[in-house]
């Protein structure tokens, strides 16, 4: 019996210098239209990355091209590129104005986002009960849009009926939080994988098993696994097997919706590098779904945080956590648990719990636990405005927030 | 010191799960106990709740509460300690409450099996809901009518009611979002602080370890690695396994942390 990969080799680390390296290595054969100027690829992340020139974006075209993998890649974090790059070309998926009802419940209520092609990371952050979950299942047409219009390289998707659904099937694709609900328990691993390349006439039958093969090496698992059930599959391989059935199909789209909250710490540590890995080699655009900040800061140029169905804060991210423009980013940033104790900031607590999405408050949705509400945020709802360079904030003292206005923050005695 | 675990041994058969040399919690003391899955760590958890052998492990060492030897104690003895003494919260809260029961009726059953009286009881949980900063008007509501986080609370409030000298989290926080696992974190050190409590804190998180613990010890298949006050370890890990832990960690950028 071979002994699988994961856990078998020691883990490279991503290290602290690749988290705040500038530039996303273009890999050879994704030639970029735009050359990055020299002194880009040497700069580190400023707080600011709005603020500077446009990197190198792939072309559209690009998208299927295979780019070789190059093993210095998987240790680097991927570093968000500025706004600008993410604008000049059109979009893969453009959300307008999406709404989705469950009876009274206002899930998603108005929300709108851009991302670009690949590779490209959006992240949704925000508490449960945010919307973000409910944002990727619409996209992936898993529950359908009450209002508003998710469109995929310019076509409706709520419109596509027969070859065109299909079609869009394959484009776009969903890695869910818990693998174990996603694979059949009754199906060898194999065959899980195989199943959507038939079933989208992908390959031919009798090739299926190989390509299957292919595809768990490709995601750092032994072939050899394909022989075996999903429980004889720790949780991380697992989550690996369900992103190998999710690429089989050469998605442009992926909709990671938290891959890496059910499984350990470690295992969390190689599937994100793996997606680092895909997203370069593959060219992938996704959207990456989790409560967990740090991850977003290492896969995700762009970033939206929702609170109760709405957008409250978009934009690049570094940008976004580094200097928050919403209260609610600044509270969500500061809760953040550091190693470091010198990178520990003072904590903002919110009084309370998020309101019940049936009945939300008036005016700014946010106001009632909001430490700088003012008469005006209960009664006017603020719009998403943009407060600097591809950033959006939905609130009416965002300029205050910007400036570093005190906010009643206090440290933990700890 | 108010636990003192010394050569815990706990398997299966002939497979050793636990083999921990040494690992104490002071009064007032909050160490955390941090590995990965598989570690042990919950292992050690239930050794020391004296239920290792529900799930079919052998323990064999010394586990001692103040002094007091815990396991040559028989069941009856132990659950005199258990939940009384050594109270424990797990990660999912919603799993330690029946949903078919007001949330008010399981506190008050446990504080009643462990001698008090109702009007003792009726005292004890509105007092242990006070401390851990929830209206005592919950305790009327069932559990799904209440948050994680808010759970979590009453969990830790049940704890108090019965003056609790030492609590075992086990990944207490894994299951909530980041900013009530803050809020619940703050009640924690308020405890320690304010109630004098010890508290082993159990978790793969080791960002969430080194904001909350005075001291931390690095578990890896079933034993300790590394042990030493919580800053140390996390700034200058002396163990190969926990620098591999803390880079696992994802981090935010370094430039926005500024």
């Amino acid at each position: 019996m071979t002994p699988p990969p994961e856990g078998a080799g020691p883990a490279t680390p991503p290290t602290p210098e690749g988290a705040a390296r500038a530039v996303t290595p273009e890999p050879e054969g994704a030639a970029p239209v735009v050359t990055p100027r020299p002194g880009d690829a040497a700069r580190p992340v400023t707080p600011e990355p709005e603020e500077t020139a446009p990197a190198a974006t792939p072309r559209p075209g690009d998208v299927t091209q295979a780019v070789a993998f190059r093993p210095e890649d998987a240790t680097r974090a991927v570093t968000p590129r500025p706004e600008e790059a993410a604008r000049a070309v059109p979009p893969l998926l453009e959300v307008t104005d999406l709404a989705v009802r469950f009876g009274p419940v206002r899930a998603v209520d108005g929300v709108s986002l851009r991302l670009a092609a690949g590779p490209f990371g959006l992240g949704l952050v925000g508490e449960s009960g945010s919307g973000k979950s409910t944002i990727g299942r619409a996209v992936v047409r898993l529950v359908a849009a009450a209002g508003g219009q998710i469109r995929f390289e310019g076509k409706d998707v709520a419109a596509m009926r027969g070859p065109a659904l299909k079609r869009y099937r394959r484009a776009a694709q969903i890695v869910f939080q818990d693998p174990d609900n996603s694979l059949d328990p009754r199906m060898r691993i194999g065959a899980s994988v195989a199943e959507p390349l038939i079933a989208h006439r992908i390959v031919a039958r009798r090739l299926a098993a190989g390509r299957a093969r292919e595809l768990l090496a490709e995601v750092g698992l032994d072939p050899e696994l394909a022989g075996r059930y999903p429980h004889q599959l720790s949780g991380g391989q697992r989550q690996r097997v369900a992103i190998a059935r999710a690429l089989s199909v050469q998605p442009r789209l992926l909709v990671l919706d938290e891959p890496t909250s059910a499984i350990d710490v470690k295992a969390q540590a190689r599937i994100l590098r793996l997606i680092a890995d895909l997203r370069a080699g593959r060219n992938l655009a996704y959207l990456l779904i989790t409560h967990n900040l740090g991850i977003v800061s290492e896969l995700c140029e762009q970033t939206a945080v929702l609170y109760l169905g709405r957008v409250v804060e978009s934009g690049p991210t570094s940008g976004l956590l580094g200097v928050p423009a919403h209260p609610y980013t600044q509270a969500l940033r500061s809760a953040v648990p550091e190693i470091d104790p010198a990178a520990r900031r003072s904590r903002l607590v919110l009084p309370g719990e998020p309101p019940d999405a049936a009945s939300p408050p008036p005016g700014c949705v946010f106001h009632p636990r909001c430490p700088l509400a003012i008469d005006r945020c209960a009664t006017e709802v603020p719009a998403l405005r943009e407060v600097r360079p591809g950033r959006q904030v939905a609130c009416h003292r965002a300029e205050e927030v910007l400036a570093g206005v005190k906010m009643g923050a206090r440290r933990s005695s700890g | 010191m108010r636990l003192a675990i010394t050569n815990l041994e706990v398997s299966f058969g002939e497979r050793r799960v636990v083999d921990l040399a040494e690992l104490a919690v002071g009064e007032a003391e909050i160490v955390g106990l941090a590995g990965d899955s598989g570690s042990g760590k919950s292992m050690t958890t239930l050794a020391v709740l004296g239920l290792a052998h529900t799930v079919g492990a052998r323990v064999s060492g010394s586990i001692r509460l103040d002094g007091a030897e815990l396991t040559g104690l028989s069941q009856r003895q132990m659950r005199e300690v258990r939940g009384r003494r050594i109270a424990a919260i797990f990660q999912s809260p919603a799993l330690a409450f029946s949903p078919v029961y007001r949330v008010g009726s399981i506190v008050h059953r446990a504080l009643r099996l462990h001698g008090m009286t109702r009007a003792e009881s009726a005292a004890a949980a509105e007092r242990g809901m006070r401390q851990v900063l929830l209206p005592p008007a919950l305790l009327d509501r069932y559990p799904s009518q209440l948050s994680g986080g808010q759970l979590q609370r009453v969990a830790i409030a049940l704890a108090l009611a019965l003056r609790a000298e030492v609590l075992l989290a086990d990944e207490p926080t894994s299951a909530l979002d980041v900013t009530v696992q803050a809020e619940v974190l703050e009640l924690l050190r308020d405890l320690r602080d304010r109630e004098r409590m010890s508290v082993l804190f159990i978790s793969h998180d080791l960002a969430v370890v080194a904001e909350l613990c005075d001291r931390v010890a690095i578990m890896q298949q079933g034993s300790i690695v590394e042990q030493g006050p919580a800053s140390q370890v996390v700034t200058a890990p002396a163990s190969p396994y926990t620098a591999q832990l803390l880079a696992s960690v994802p981090r935010l950028a370094a430039g926005a942390g500024q």
